[in-house]
């Protein structure tokens, strides 16, 4: 019965920031083991989305399930348990200035005190070397890693745990094709490795497609198509075929100043 | 008539504003106060912070307070020589010292160097997700970044105090002995006879307060900043700005409440 139940359920989820609705009626299940794709334009609503099922952002309505406890209204201790089951990679790493590389890893075992201090140093040298990074690694700091170093160190971090639900928000922005490919293949070895579900944000199509086994496109705060990230291109949605064949003409229309 | 409305919404709209930053501001301190006696701590952070708030001050704090020591000395005499009571200098410098200008001027440096670092510090995590990232690694954000900065103002800032009070009557000691020709024991004898325990005790307890205040305001706006660089570098100076100025007048509350009769 376990098998049916989603790992992540949403339902009529909505939030405003003012008069300006970013979440607009989200309903959404991601199956445990899969690994889900939402793509969407920059203001569309899919960080807020996230940010909403880690419970850093309070949405207005709506609920959101992991492994059948609602997130919103479960207690403070047990919303931190949820969190615990969450493994995150920050679009821009947010990896902390102040700790050197293998501390930055090991941050959350060290939180929960799973190891020691001497132990996470060692034992950062295996996760970094999970994600393709040399141990050494561990003795830098953020400032001293190229981006895409940076990428993979936040990967580390986000695995660390072995968490059972790994979100992405836009794991390849600003890096080369070449390294996007190399983020998503780690990606995508990580959550078969760990047999985590996973949710991904991004508007990188080849990206969505590497990563994704399923996938859905949010427009205007409301989830506008849903279906099998190997469809992405041809969708037969004419909203997300210009999206993902990056047309300027079609139903969406930017809004600019003329 | 519509000016007038105008002028009464916006009156209206601003106390309204006012309210809900201290309101804000309150609830804000008093969480950050709730986790200092909340497990975990981070000996760590804090030792970290206690460090660059106390012991990286010292310079700053302790050339402050030798100048003005010597300028007290130098100015009471000018003052007093007309009227022939010079003894009162070394009176005049240890209680100035010790009941405001330590914990006022200590206070000020500190603000200037270490609340601006906290603000700065906190809101780059802020803009560039890691207080977020903080999170979602089973770490709140007010226990591990907050919490440790107060307790390292409240209790840095005092022996920072003992320093500059100690420094200050050493510089009026040296503007009067080596430059206005005072007895080096009488000065001594003077200071020891003026000064009491309530004087230093009373400036411990300001400079407890001022540690407090000076790490709240780091936090509080480093902690709510937005909006990138331009939103960080508008939290750093509230935040020095709104510890200078609640200093002084808590400065003037606690001097009324103990000095004033």
């Amino acid at each position: 019965m376990t098998g049916t139940l989603p790992k992540i359920r949403i339902r009529d989820l909505h939030k405003s920031f003012g008069s300006k609705k970013v979440l607009d009626g989200i309903n959404l299940d991601v199956m445990p083991g899969t690994s889900f794709v939402i793509i969407g334009g920059s203001g569309s609503g899919k960080s807020v989305l996230l940010r909403c099922i880690l419970g850093l952002i309070i949405p207005d309505s709506g609920s959101i399930e992991i492994d059948g406890e609602d997130m919103l209204t479960a207690s403070p201790r047990r919303q931190d348990v949820l969190r615990g089951k969450i493994g995150m990679l920050f679009q821009n790493g947010a990896l902390f200035d102040s700790l050197p590389v293998w501390e930055n890893v090991t941050f959350g075992l060290l939180a929960l005190k799973r190891l020691t201090r001497k132990e996470g140093r060692s034992h950062a040298g295996s996760i970094l070397a999970q994600v393709g990074l040399d141990p050494s690694v561990g003795e830098l700091y953020p400032s001293e890693l190229s981006g895409g170093m940076q990428k993979r160190v936040g990967l580390a971090r986000a695995i660390a745990a072995q968490p059972d639900i790994l979100f992405f928000d836009e794991p390849t922005t600003g890096l080369d094709p070449i390294m996007g490919a190399v983020i998503d293949g780690l990606i995508v070895d990580c959550v078969k490795k760990l047999g985590s579900t996973a949710i991904a944000i991004t508007h990188d199509m080849a990206s969505a497609q590497r990563i994704g086994d399923d996938a859905a496109m949010l427009y205007k705060g409301q989830l506008i198509w849903k279906g099998p990230a190997s469809a992405l291109m041809d969708s037969g949605n004419a909203m997300v075929d210009q999206f993902t064949h990056g047309r300027r003409e079609g139903p969406i229309t930017m809004e600019l100043r003329r | 008539m519509d000016m007038l409305l105008d002028l009464v919404a916006r009156l209206g709209r601003t106390t309204l504003g006012l309210i809900r930053a201290a309101g804000s501001l309150t609830l804000f301190a008093l969480s950050g106060l709730s986790h200092l006696v909340r497990p975990p701590f981070y000996g760590r952070v804090f030792l970290s912070t206690f460090l660059e708030t106390g012991f990286f001050s010292l310079p700053v704090v302790a050339l402050t307070a030798l100048f003005s020591g010597g300028v007290i000395a130098l100015q009471s005499y000018t003052g007093f020589a007309q009227y022939h009571v010079q003894s009162a200098i070394a009176g005049i410098v240890v209680l100035a010292v010790t009941r405001e200008l330590g914990p006022v001027l200590a206070g000020l440096m500190v603000a200037g160097r270490v609340g601006a670092a906290m603000a700065a510090e906190i809101g780059t995590m802020r803009v560039t997700d890691q207080v977020d990232a903080l999170t979602t690694l089973s770490t709140n954000p007010m226990k591990y970044l907050v919490a440790p900065r107060l307790l390292a103002g409240i209790i840095a800032l005092p022996l920072l105090v003992l320093v500059a009070d100690v420094l200050g009557v050493a510089g009026g000691f040296t503007v009067s002995v080596v430059k206005l020709g005072f007895s080096p024991h009488a000065y001594i004898t003077a200071t020891l006879n003026s000064v009491k325990v309530i004087d230093v005790t009373v400036g411990l307890v300001k400079a407890a307060l001022f540690g407090f205040l000076i790490a709240l305001m780091g936090c509080y706006y480093g902690y709510n900043s937005k909006g990138g660089a331009e939103g960080v570098g508008t939290a750093t100076t509230s935040a020095v700005v709104a510890a200078s100025i609640l200093l002084l007048a808590f400065d003037y509350l606690l001097t009324d409440l103990f000095f004033s009769q």
